[in-house]
């Protein structure tokens, strides 16, 4: 890196002691510098305030009420708990959403945690080519979000797709897996696990983490690969699959595009795709009951918040910190 | 392991990550007749045909799409910027009142799933009258509301020697002068990784565009890609191929040109926590 412009016309900064004496000369900096903190901070502070805070609770607000998008304000009642109990007693919908979305985190974020250890692990020895996977490996983390990759993945699990002309080959009978209920969710499981490379890079940094020597005692004592790897590489990684398993999760929980794209935004075939967020939206910007949509994000909010909570307090049991410290 | 077994298991990764990537570039090449039911890679017959069709198949020149989509991901590019750049100096190295609360705000903010904030900011933003145009989709980001780049900065800037600062604040500089001529200049890596993702996740957003552009002439190119399933005679897959393939040629190149940059990216932001 080249010299700063502070290296270059600033003398040499004197001890921690001058310092501190210059700070006590320029008596007013203290103030100044608190000044400067909130003009540096209001931008965020502002955006805070308005576009994440006070939205919050208008909406925590709005969800007792029976406000609807085309209402004018005046004839909107307060209702009190009634769309919280609709949801749970009265919206087999909502309950097949919560269903649905349960399932599909249950089943995609452990494969894609597994697949994306399992490949770092291959990748963890220096070797030549390395970089070349990562970035490959890594292109769908980039990708798989976007309507694109998930028309592509409409036409590939379609009656007529490539996914039943690779099965024909092999003679079997292929289905319409996009159209079938009982299928539909897993080419999304699919897509979600496809898109391994994002945390299986910040695995191959953990990984790079672990002192080799740990490794070395471990052979001198006769402990194979398969003990190696259960009693030094995972113990040793616990931090960093903890760190994705928060990640991923809450990730999990939000997946939307995939499910609008490949059901046409309606979460079918039979609700089969209908994800919580798919469902929010269909509530709030299709059917116009921003109320109801309003109860629906707090419990989201809440059950995300519960979840991270609990994966936290688990972590305790199962992360191992190296440097003893389990906070 | 087994040298021959780990790069078999590879290649076959390798296989699975690229085919449905070649798949699409491949199948927007064919003709209408082999375009559906067709594993292979390779077009029997080239033609350029979907393209042109797919530019022109939607009710607008697909070109409206995309310059709809680069002038939200500029701006927002330009936003995210500019917003987080100010507010990480304030959080990574200006002393002030309650500033380990608002640390504490920001980094919670960061898990907050956005789903829980769309109704009220799309109630307050339909109040401003800025459905269908770009503001609700810019303004906040000007606002520094995406924590997980303030979050990066901070790291970024954190890891800056001190001294720097320390020495410009002892000739007398003001935090505004150690801003503009400290940091600025040495933060310059942390705001290309910004600038990137940035782009990057706006260009793929579906979400907030679907939800607050609902005029075709204000349709971005995701918004718009999905009409191709809405109207869908099978005669249109060929031109829905070509024109994902377009849509994603940005994200390709961006790739391509700072590969490195966005893995480590996901790297300090995401461990150094």
């Amino acid at each position: 890196m080249q010299p700063s412009v502070a290296e270059v016309a600033l003398p040499s900064a004197g001890t921690s002691a001058d310092r501190r004496a210059a700070r006590r000369r320029t008596g007013s900096s203290r103030r100044g510098e608190g000044l400067a903190g909130y003009v540096f901070l209001s931008p965020w502070l502002l955006g805070f305030l308005g576009i994440t805070a006070l939205p919050m609770l208008a909406s925590l607000v709005l969800s007792f009420t029976d406000y609807e998008l085309l209402d004018s304000w005046s004839g909107v009642k307060w209702v009190g708990w009634a769309n919280y109990r609709r949801m749970f007693t009265d919206d087999p919908h909502y309950l097949h959403s919560v269903a649905v979305t349960l399932r599909y985190a249950l089943v995609a974020v452990p494969l894609k945690l597994a697949a994306a250890l399992g490949v770092a692990l291959l990748l963890r020895r220096d070797r030549r080519g390395n970089g070349v996977f990562r970035g490959l490996f890594y292109l769908p983390s980039l990708l798989g979000g976007s309507v694109a990759l998930a028309l592509v993945w409409l036409a590939m699990f379609s009656r007529d797709g490539a996914f039943n002309a690779a099965l024909s080959l092999v003679g079997i009978q292929g289905k319409p897996w996009v159209n079938d209920p009982d299928w539909a969710l897993s080419t999304l499981i699919v897509l979600a696990i496809w898109q391994f490379g994002a945390p299986m890079v910040i695995f191959l940094a953990g990984l790079k983490q672990i002192p080799p020597e740990l490794y070395e005692a471990a052979a001198v004592d006769g402990a194979g690969r398969t003990r190696q790897f259960w009693h030094i590489t995972l113990p040793m990684l616990s931090p960093v699959i903890f760190f994705n398993l928060v990640l991923e999760t809450i990730h999990g929980f939000q997946g939307f595009t995939g499910a609008y794209v490949i059901s046409g935004g309606e979460g079918g075939p039979v609700d089969s795709t209908l994800m919580y967020t798919l469902y929010l939206y269909v509530a709030g910007f299709t059917d116009f009951r921003m109320a109801y949509a309003s109860a629906m994000a707090w419990v989201f909010l809440a059950v995300i918040a519960l979840l991270t909570a609990v994966i936290f307090s688990t972590g305790r049991f199962w992360v191992h910190y190296a440097d003893g410290d389990t906070q | 392991m087994n040298r021959v077994l780990r790069v078999l298991i590879l290649a076959a990764v390798v296989a699975v990550v690229l085919y449905p990537l070649m798949w699409m570039a491949g199948s927007s090449l064919k003709s209408p007749s082999e375009v559906s039911n067709n594993l292979s890679v390779l077009p029997r017959e080239f033609t350029w045909n979907n393209y042109s069709q797919g530019w022109s198949s939607l009710d607008m020149p697909f070109g409206r799409y995309f310059l709809n989509s680069a002038v939200i991901a500029g701006a927002t590019v330009f936003a995210n910027c500019a917003s987080c750049l100010l507010a990480a100096y304030a959080f990574a190295r200006l002393r002030f009142k309650w500033r380990g609360f608002y640390f504490a705000v920001m980094i919670g903010t960061l898990l907050l799933p956005h789903h829980v904030l769309i109704i009220p900011q799309y109630l307050l933003f339909n109040a401003f009258g800025w459905i269908n145009t770009p503001l609700p989709l810019v303004v906040p980001k000007l606002l520094a509301t995406e924590a997980f780049f303030v979050f990066l900065m901070v790291q970024f800037m954190r890891s800056i020697p001190r001294d720097l600062d320390e020495a410009a604040k002892i000739d007398g500089a003001s935090p505004y002068r150690i801003f503009q001529y400290v940091m600025l200049p040495l933060a310059r890596p942390a705001l290309v990784t910004t600038a990137i993702f940035s782009f990057i996740w706006t260009w793929n957003d579906f979400f907030t565009q679907l939800i607050y552009l609902n005029d075709l002439s204000h349709y971005t190119v995701p918004v718009a890609l999905r009409l191709f399933v809405d109207s869908s005679g099978q005669s249109l897959v060929g031109p829905m191929f070509a024109m994902s393939v377009l849509s994603l040629l940005p994200v390709f190149l961006f790739f391509l040109a700072f590969q490195r940059l966005l893995v480590e990216g996901i790297n300090t932001a995401g461990l150094k926590g």
